[in-house]
């Protein structure tokens, strides 16, 4: 048993924090957020020059071959700052789809330059009607004359206007679901983009008999590439999350140590003293599972998908109730956009919606209750 | 003990219901419904409405053009409001400064303002909050120095909530610096169009303009708008804070919301069944209806006891924390049953007039109302400073 970290992943995590800290300020973050455009931002192009971009993907598809622990380290760094990057839903997800799937031909077409920071991607995996469930999927694709045919929809895609093209998961006739890589701005596509409540830029993707050669289809029967990938990205958004439950955590407490009301710091009363120890509580046993999911990414899938469905469930819940004494503590100053700290309890809330919430990851949970 | 209405009280519910059934205009409920902000043409229109029907002011009694109503009726009548999706009457007018003025004020300020209040003449906002000076109110710094027959009046408002659309401002004043800190405060009634006063709005996390900074730099105001004598304006403020808060538990918002939800969580599916089948979801549900069933009985006891001529004191703290504690959680459970549709933000639709899909209208202000709601348990005294006011007047401690 060890939880300490290597030296390099010491190093890491100082490289990272610095990084954060200096371009990511609370002002430099909000002129991000409103320049957003497809073209690499400074920050990614750094991303790049520190190695960012190759590091969560194996060596034999030109990555370095971080482990589960490199990109928890890299996630939480990224939450701590509210880095408006799309790092997990950009590079990380769809990236590691196509390690997992794509031959040499389309590695080259789409990966490489992926890890090269010359483009970006999405990853198309959720539907209005499936809810959470990645594999209640309606889109339909169907080979005819030697060319896929994709129709359906797919919602909330993250990084959609940016990518360069979007992985689409599509069921086929045979009943197995399938994955193909859509171009940008391809006939018969067309996108209902808008920001999600915690500033993320996303989309919804309609696919209107989308025409696709065969070089498109990297998979006729992707399940058990995207539950690994689904997997990733939840130990991913745990440490995120860790990330900004540190930094609201941190923001609530200085706050108590300097506003003072009745002539004293607030920090003074006891009934907030507990519940200031409340988050921080929260703050640690989260901690804990998400290094327990970020550890578990090498188990057998249905070990690994239990402890990363306990994990994001758990985090889930304290994310929210973090969130809310952090506003709460804050008083009318947490209600406002002008305190930083309002932007992670939006991030902290919204957490929970992505890659299942924690109803969905309990039910998982409660399913394999009894077998684990 | 019989918890029932009586027939009369029945027969008041019907009335109230096919009044607001004929006189709602349907924009305007239908706005409430889908949680688009509402106009400050919203707000009137349906205010005027509801002024010419003589229920506009209806804590009022019936010597100042109120209904009369006793506290069993308002109750009914705030929960058939809410149950039909009308807007929440701006209450700084006619529940706020109204009964300071009714209580306190004299009978030129009564004559003056009353009615103007009940005709919408005049839309008010309050002073009260500073930067310095939030739970601890009373270290409010806003001086008003005399100056012949004016106060200078100098200083910073803060969360005023709607005083972008204010004429009047209701205000406590620091008039004497040497008293004791509850001693020096004055209260005061100021013209919004006095020079010196600026209005900033403060954006919220749901990114709505609905409260304000209000700055005063050298604000001239007549001696004769203050309310009460010099140095009382304590006596008022906390004469506003207690009077007649048999509807802080917002029950009529909780019971509505409620409703939505579980209409929701049966049409929303989840593995093929309905999300609110889902035992973890369904639980939280059955909590909430659980907590609504009790405060709606501890609420009916507070007004009973009202309409029986107690009044309601410290047992307003308890409904204020239980009744914003269950709405939050209706907001969040309204946002998590939506899932990742709850995820998509559209301040032009919410804030503004821009129109959306259908398939987006219904999930659009989820989330922003759940970030919303985080003002109910730290506005008009937050929560903990409610139940430091339980713990010392209720429990002695």
């Amino acid at each position: 048993m060890d939880f300490a970290l290597t030296d390099e992943q010491r190093m890491l995590e100082e490289t990272l924090t610095r990084l954060v800290t200096d371009q990511v300020s609370p002002e430099q973050r909000r002129s991000m957020l409103s320049s957003a455009s497809a073209e690499s931002s400074a920050l990614w192009n750094t991303f790049a020059e520190l190695g960012l971009l190759h590091m969560p993907f194996s060596e034999n598809v030109g990555g370095l071959g971080a482990d589960g622990t490199d990109l928890m380290i890299i996630m939480q760094a990224l939450g701590r700052g509210l880095v408006p990057e799309a790092y997990l839903a950009g590079l990380v997800l769809p990236g590691q789809l196509l390690a997992l799937t794509a031959n040499g031909e389309q590695q080259k077409r789409w990966l490489t330059p992926l890890l090269e920071g010359e483009h970006q991607l999405a990853l198309a995996w959720q539907e209005h009607d499936a809810r959470y469930d990645a594999f209640d999927v309606s889109t339909h694709a169907i080979q005819r004359d030697g060319q896929w045919h994709l129709n359906g929809r797919k919602d909330v895609v993250l990084n959609l206007a940016a990518a360069a093209a979007t992985l689409v998961i599509a069921r086929l006739n045979s009943g197995k679901l399938a994955l193909f890589v859509v171009p940008q701005n391809s006939t018969g596509t067309s996108s209902h983009l808008y920001f999600t409540m915690d500033d993320q830029p996303a989309g919804d993707l309609t696919l209107d008999n989308v025409t696709l050669p065969p070089e498109n289809c990297l998979s006729e029967d992707v399940s058990d590439a995207l539950a690994d990938v689904l997997a990733l990205g939840r130990a991913a958004l745990c440490a995120q999350a860790i990330g900004a439950m540190e930094e609201a955590c941190d923001q609530t407490l200085a706050y108590l140590k300097e506003r003072k009301q009745f002539g004293l710091p607030l920090s003074s009363f006891q009934a907030l003293q507990h519940r200031m120890v409340d988050m921080h509580l929260h703050l640690e046993q989260s901690r804990s599972m998400a290094i327990l999911a970020a550890t578990s990414l090498t188990l057998p899938a249905s070990e690994r998908d239990y402890k990363i469905a306990a994990a994001k469930a758990y985090c889930g819940e304290s994310a929210r109730f973090i969130a809310e004494q952090a506003i709460q503590l804050h008083g009318g100053m947490g209600m406002t956009e002008e305190c930083y700290v309002a932007h992670y309890a939006k991030h902290l809330v919204m957490f929970d919606h992505y890659l299942g919430d924690s109803d969905y990851h309990l039910e998982t949970v409660s399913d394999l209750l009894d077998v684990a | 003990m019989n918890l029932t209405f009586s027939p009369e009280e029945q027969a008041f519910r019907e009335e109230v219901r096919r009044f607001i059934a004929h006189a709602l205009p349907s924009d305007i409920s239908e706005r409430v419904r889908l949680g688009r902000h509402l106009s400050a043409d919203d707000h009137l229109r349906w205010q005027n409405i509801l002024s010419e029907q003589g229920w506009l002011a209806s804590n009022w009694p019936k010597e100042h053009g109120g209904p009369g109503w006793g506290p069993v009726q308002r109750h009914i009548f705030d929960e058939e409001c809410a149950a039909a999706r009308a807007p929440t009457v701006v209450p700084f007018g006619v529940n706020m400064v109204a009964p300071v003025i009714m209580k306190f004020g004299s009978t030129e300020q009564q004559q003056h303002y009353l009615p103007r209040i009940l005709s919408n003449q005049d839309w008010w906002c309050q002073g009260y909050s500073e930067p310095g000076a939030g739970s601890d109110l009373a270290g409010l710094n806003t001086r008003a120095v005399r100056d012949g027959d004016h106060y200078i009046v100098n200083g910073q408002k803060t969360w005023t909530t709607l005083g972008q659309h204010a004429n009047m401002l209701f205000c406590l004043v620091r008039t004497d610096p040497d008293a004791k800190k509850q001693a020096g405060i004055s209260f005061l009634l100021i013209d919004m169009q006095t020079p010196g006063i600026t209005v900033r709005p403060i954006i919220t996390l749901d990114g709505a303009h609905e409260v304000n900074e209000i700055f005063l730099d050298n604000v001239r105001v007549p001696i004769e708008n203050r309310v009460g004598e010099e140095g009382q304006g304590w006596t008022c403020a906390k004469f506003l804070l207690t009077h007649e808060r048999t509807g802080i538990a917002g029950l009529g918002h909780a019971k509505q919301a409620l409703r939505h939800l579980k209409s929701l969580a049966n049409r929303i599916h989840h593995r093929g069944k309905p999300l609110l089948a889902l035992p973890s979801f369904r639980q939280r549900v059955v909590k909430a209806e659980l907590e609504l069933m009790a405060l709606e009985v501890t609420n009916l006891r507070v007004i009973a006891a009202a309409r029986d001529g107690g009044a309601p004191g410290a047992e307003s703290s308890l409904l204020k924390v239980r009744g914003s504690e269950l709405r939050q959680e209706l907001s969040e459970l309204t946002r998590r049953a939506l899932g990742p549709a709850a995820l998509p933000f559209f301040p032009e639709f919410l804030h503004g007039d821009e129109s959306l899909d259908d398939a987006y209208t219904q999930s659009a202000a989820a989330s922003a109302q759940y970030l919303n709601r985080r003002k109910l348990s730290i506005y008009g005294g937050s929560n903990e400073i409610q139940k430091s006011i339980v713990a010392k007047t209720i429990l002695e401690m």
